[in-house]
Order: C-alpha cells, then sequence, then structure tokens
C-alpha cells in the first residue's frame, strides 16, 4: 500500500506546485454553469438544475482526467513507475486517488457557485448533494482512469477520452442526476427512493474499481 | 461450408417470416398495421445485446488468451452491433412517431440501446486510432470488456427514467395472441440464423483483410 | 537462488506487426561485465534492453535477472534492475531531492533526508537540491536520473544511450559514476552510437543488426572495430 500512498502524495505535491489540474477543472465547469445559466430562464430549469450540475461536473471531470495523464507523459515518467516494483492495479488505485481527490476539490468549489446562480438555499440539502457528488466523482474516476490511460496510446487523446467516457459513464450521470433532483425536488416525499440510485452509484463503482484493478496491466504494457 | 448452410436457411427462413410478420399475424387491436414493426424491432434489439455480449466475453478471451482470432470476433460482433443498434432505433422510431406522436423519448429501453450504439461507435473510433495491429488488439479488448459491464448496469438505471416503453411480456404487461407469439418466434429464429451467416461471413472476410494488412506492411517495409 | 549471470535471455523475439524488432536474441551475461551493446538504429537494441527492464513483454523466448524469470516475477526482478535512457523519467516541477525521496518510497528503501542528501552528493547536486527540476539544464536533469537508478542499489544497470546531449562536463560526470558502478561490482549494459565512449570502460562488447546478436567480443578485441565500420557507419550488409 505504500507505493500507492506514495504516488497520490507525488501527485498532489506537484499540484500544489503548479496548481493546474484544479483550476482549469474549476474554472471550466464554472464556464459550462455560467452558459447554462444564461441560457436557461430561471422559471424553467427548475427541472433541469441537478441537470446542469452534472454536465458541469462531467466536463470538468474530463478536463482533470486529461491533465492527469499529461502529468506522466512528460519526460515519459510512467516509464519510471513501471520500472518499479508496483503492482499495475495498485498503480491503477493510485491515480484514481489522485483523480479522485482533484476532481473532488474542484467540484467542491463549483457546487457553491452553483447553488448562487440557480438560486438555491444554503441549507442541509447541500449535504445530500455533496454525498452524491462523492459517489458519483467515485464512479466516473474509476472508469475514467482506465480510459485515460487507453485514449493515451492512440493520436488523438483529448478527442477520444470523451468518446469513450461519456456513454460508459452514462449510468452514474442518470443515478447521480436523479438523486439530486429527489434531493432538490420541493415535493414531499420525494427523497423516499433515493436509496435506489445511490446503491447504483456504488455498485457502478465497485464494479469498475475491481474490474480496472485487473485488467490495468494491459492496459499500460507494451 | 457453415455459412453455405447458413445461408440457405437464411433464404428460407426470410420468406417464411416475411409472410408471418404481415399475413399470418392478426392485426393488432389498438396499434392497427404499424404494430407489425415489432416483428423485425424485437429480433432486433435482442441481437444488439447479443452484440455486445459477443464484443464483451470474446474481448476477454483475448485478454487471456491472447490468440487475435478472439479479437476478430470482438470486432466483427461489434460491427454487427453498430448495425442492429441502429435498425433497433430506427423501427423504433418508426413505431413511435404514429403511436407516441413524437420520434423519441428518454424512456429505458430507448435511453438503453442509444447508449450501447455510442459504445460501439466508440469502440470502433479507438481502433480507428490504433495503427498497430497488438496495440489495437489490446486496448480495445479492453474497452470491450468494460462496455459489457456497462449493460446491465446502465440496464438498471435507466428504471430511473419513467417507463414509456410498451411491455408485453414480463411484469406490467399482458401477454399476446398465441399467433403473434409464432409469429414472433419464427422472426427471432430467422434473424438469429441471419446473424449467425452475417458473422461468420464478415469473419471470414476480417481474416483475409488482415493478411492483406499484414503484406502491405511487408511490402512497403 | 544465486546465479552466476546477471542477465540471461531465451530466444527473445519481439514483433510489432509484421515488422520482427527482435529476431531472436539469446545472451548470457555475467556478473560484473560491462557490456556494451552497439548497432545501427532499429536494429533492436533500445526493444532488447526495455523488454530486459521489463517495459515491454517479448512476443516469445524467456529472460532472466539474477536467475528471476522476468515473465513470472516481475516485481522480483524490477528491484534488482536500474534503468535509464535519454528521458529521464523524473518530474519536472518537484525538486531533486522530492523527486528522489518519491522514487525511494516507491521502492521502498529508506528515504531519510542523510541517504538522499548522500545521494545527490555522489550526482554533485547537494547545493541544488531543493531547486525544481524544470529549472535544471539537460545534464543536470541526467544526473537526477542517475541518482534515480542508483537509488534502489540494483545489480543490474541498463542505460540505453545516455550520452545524447550531453555536455562534455555531464559526459565526465557520467563516465566517473559508471566507474564507480562497476567498481561497485555491479553490471552494466551500455547502448551507444559512440565508439569511443562505448568502448571506453566496457570488458565486453556486443553488435546487433536486424534484431539479432551478430557478433559478442571482448571489448579490446580490434574485430569490434571492423564490424562497427562494416554494419554502422557503411550501412550494414544489404
Amino acid at each position: 500500500m505504500k507505493p500507492v500512498f506514495a504516488i497520490v502524495h507525488k501527485d498532489i505535491a506537484i499540484e500544489f506546485r503548479n496548481k493546474e489540474s484544479i483550476s482549469s477543472m474549476f474554472w471550466f465547469g464554472l464556464l459550462v454553469l455560467v452558459i447554462f445559466s444564461f441560457s436557461f430562464d430561471s422559471t424553467e430549469a427548475e427541472g433541469i438544475k441537478p441537470g446542469i450540475l452534472w454536465v458541469a461536473f462531467s466536463f470538468a471531470g474530463i478536463l482533470g482526467l486529461n491533465r492527469s495523464l499529461s502529468m506522466e507523459s512528460d519526460n515519459d515518467c510512467l516509464q519510471g513507475l513501471l520500472l518499479a516494483p508496483l503492482d499495475r492495479g495498485d498503480l491503477y488505485l493510485g491515480k484514481v486517488a489522485g483523480n479522485f481527490a482533484f476532481t473532488i476539490v474542484a467540484e467542491m468549489i463549483i457546487l457553491p457557485v452553483f447553488a448562487v446562480l440557480q438560486h438555491l438555499n444554503f441549507d442541509l440539502k447541500l449535504l445530500w448533494i455533496i454525498g452524491i457528488t462523492l459517489l458519483g466523482t467515485l464512479g466516473f474516476v474509476s472508469v475514467g482512469t482506465t480510459l485515460s490511460m487507453i485514449s493515451a496510446h492512440t493520436r488523438m487523446k483529448e478527442v477520444i477520452l470523451p468518446i469513450l467516457q461519456i456513454p460508459m459513464t452514462l449510468p452514474v450521470i442518470i443515478s447521480a442526476v436523479t438523486a439530486t433532483s429527489m434531493v432538490l425536488s420541493t415535493e414531499p416525499g420525494a427523497m423516499a427512493g433515493i436509496s435506489f440510485p445511490l446503491s447504483l452509484l456504488g455498485v457502478f463503482s465497485i464494479v469498475y474499481l475491481t474490474a480496472s484493478y485487473l485488467v490495468f496491466e494491459h492496459v499500460v504494457a507494451e | 461450408m457453415t455459412r453455405q448452410a447458413l445461408a440457405i436457411l437464411s433464404m428460407i427462413m426470410i420468406p417464411v417470416a416475411l409472410y408471418c410478420a404481415f399475413i399470418y399475424a392478426p392485426t393488432e387491436a389498438t396499434m392497427g398495421q404499424i404494430q407489425r414493426i415489432f416483428y423485425f424491432h424485437v429480433p432486433q434489439a435482442i441481437l444488439s445485446y447479443t452484440s455486445a455480449i459477443i464484443l464483451g466475453l470474446a474481448s476477454l478471451m483475448y485478454l487471456i488468451k491472447g490468440d487475435l482470432k478472439w479479437d476478430r470476433l470482438a470486432y466483427c460482433s461489434a460491427e454487427l452491433g453498430v448495425l442492429f443498434t441502429v435498425t433497433t432505433l430506427i423501427t423504433g422510431m418508426i413505431w413511435a412517431h404514429p403511436v407516441w406522436n413524437t420520434w423519441w423519448e428518454f424512456d429505458a429501453r430507448l435511453t438503453l440501446e442509444l447508449m450501447l450504439g455510442l459504445l460501439f461507435v466508440g469502440y470502433h473510433m479507438l481502433r480507428a486510432y490504433l495503427p498497430e495491429r497488438e496495440s489495437r488488439a489490446r486496448l480495445s479488448t479492453v474497452f470491450g470488456f468494460l462496455a459489457l459491464l456497462d449493460v446491465p448496469i446502465n440496464y438498471l438505471s435507466t428504471y430511473l427514467w419513467e417507463q414509456h416503453h410498451p411491455r408485453l411480456y414480463g411484469p406490467g404487461g399482458g401477454g399476446a395472441d398465441p399467433a403473434i407469439n409464432i409469429a414472433l418466434l419464427v422472426s427471432t429464429i430467422t434473424f438469429g440464423i441471419l446473424y449467425a451467416y452475417l458473422l461468420t461471413q464478415r469473419m471470414a472476410v476480417a481474416k483475409i483483410e488482415e493478411e492483406v494488412e499484414y503484406l502491405e506492411q511487408v511490402v512497403q517495409a | 537462488m544465486q546465479s552466476a549471470l546477471a542477465l540471461e535471455s531465451q530466444d527473445i523475439q519481439k514483433k510489432f506487426g509484421h515488422f520482427t524488432a527482435l529476431g531472436g536474441v539469446s545472451i548470457q551475461i555475467p556478473r560484473g561485465e560491462f557490456v556494451t551493446l552497439f548497432g545501427r538504429n532499429g536494429a533492436g537494441k533500445t526493444t532488447f534492453l526495455k523488454i530486459a527492464a521489463t517495459l515491454m513483454r517479448p512476443t516469445h523466448g524467456s529472460l532472466q535477472i539474477e536467475g528471476i524469470d522476468i515473465r513470472r516475477e516481475p516485481e522480483q526482478a524490477r528491484r534488482h534492475i536500474g534503468f535509464l535512457s535519454h528521458n529521464t523519467f523524473i518530474y519536472r516541477d518537484l525538486s531533486a531531492i522530492e523527486n528522489l525521496r518519491f522514487f525511494c518510497r516507491l521502492y521502498g528503501v529508506d528515504a531519510s533526508r542523510d541517504r538522499l542528501m548522500d545521494l545527490l552528493e555522489r550526482v554533485g547536486l547537494r547545493r541544488r537540491a531543493n531547486d525544481a527540476v524544470r529549472s535544471f539544464s539537460r545534464g543536470l536533469q541526467q544526473r537526477v536520473g542517475i541518482a534515480r537508478v542508483l537509488l534502489h542499489s540494483p545489480s543490474l544497470i541498463l542505460l540505453d544511450e545516455p550520452y545524447t546531449g550531453l555536455d562534455a562536463q555531464a559526459v565526465a560526470m557520467l563516465n566517473t559514476m559508471l566507474d564507480e558502478i562497476v567498481a561497485g561490482g555491479r553490471t552494466v549494459i551500455l547502448t551507444t552510437h559512440d565508439l569511443e565512449q562505448g568502448l571506453r570502460a566496457a570488458t565486453r562488447a556486443m553488435v546487433m543488426d536486424r534484431g539479432k546478436v551478430v557478433m559478442s567480443s571482448d571489448a579490446r578485441d580490434p574485430a569490434i572495430r571492423e564490424a562497427y565500420s562494416r554494419l554502422i557507419l557503411m550501412g550494414g550488409t544489404r
């Protein structure tokens, strides 16, 4: 486990130094929010608020995945990691943890902006949304880390990633949006069925963390 | 030899299935003649899922065994997957327009079919950007395997959407007239045979394509 | 199991589609040897070294590092290997000492400040320990790379064209380091285009051509120079 922590620590140290990942994710997410907020009248936007949030999160997330990868392609650093007596699955876990941390930080900055732009109250509901965000982001980066490593081997790295990532994370988006709209709904009893989308998010994360851990050696091998 | 047998069988079964769909089966009470699309739409949907299952399992086999024939099976079935996903969506839309008065609804089944189509297309796009044979096989099979895992999860997640899509069998559905069931069975079997023929034929062509690609590279070197 | 051979390979092959990078390499390198591998571009030197470093999987064949089969126990084998190419594999946004600390943790070796400063002292970078690597010249970055290679005390050092892009001072430093490494009983395999640098400290020389080892002999054997001019300078036997 120690090498996994070393990788996470290293990624965090680099991010502290150049602050490129979190800032670009945050700004991009913010721009998406702003565009949507302008495009939709606030009255008709009620039903699509959760959608707006998760579109912003998705695009910011993909940006973050691309950044994380370019960190390792500079100077061929990935080869340095592959030289170490490190299980390829552990390498995957290290990268997932780093990606998760950065994406969550960016999302936690985007969330209050979203609340302000969409005229939400800063109440307990936000805690639920934070919880949904954590689960959803875990699923998103668990498959995204693998797909970004796959994309890195192609000519059109940044273009291919969203083409692969978006269809594959549709269950995450659907579940997260549904759960978020249940939380934001003013109807009584709207939260009754929230365990279903939340458990789906959990299942997605478990399935993809496990599957990726097992096949990652094929992704990085030559 | 098997391919020829499948081709002949298809040619026999297709007119039989057409007869069943258009003449033998009774006209449906509420929807009228348009309902007959059901005999094409349902088998196509079934085959689009079959393609996804073959893609996923063949991909897994390649990752375990390393034999390129599994990768070949994966991408051939993924090609058929695109074909059957598109035809499922189109026949669905042809049916939907007169009956729902719209071309599209974000219903569970439709979303699932659309996602499947996007995954198949994404798979082929990935392959298109990987010129080297071994890395193409290695990376696209990882994606193919992960895509298969996505199908049941997405099926469950789309239950969160409203249920517009008609349910004939299973919970909420009322079952059907025996003649309709027979016509559907015949149609499904016919499509299945056609699928098997297309797959085996495509595999044979794929093998030749790969040999040609290999020779081209040797000549260019 | 203690083996007298630092590296042993049996019929290592590597194909990329139709292209055969390695057509069957079977060599034995005893401990303590300094082997220089010569060959034109595309001869297969880098491919073989990468396979030995477990960065690439061979299409066929087997290879043992210190008696450990790299296919069966790759992680064990990696503990004995240090690999350096013209890419240094270090993180430009981190400082020299941070880079080394990271790699020490990765290899599970002592990452104490004293040890790290000692390592930096060995490559002459003690005073620049806390500077971001981004600010280093290529020669200095290469030195950090060398420290990275040595920090887990591997018994086999693989160097792929390490002299590329180095100035005279950096070359001298690299040579000093190599002499120290060999004096310490380690095994070195080096690939290079430069005949003189390659033969300077080598005990053994091999020439590769079109994916095979075509000559292997003592470094002082004049036949090596002759093979070098024939195969490499004059374009081979076509």
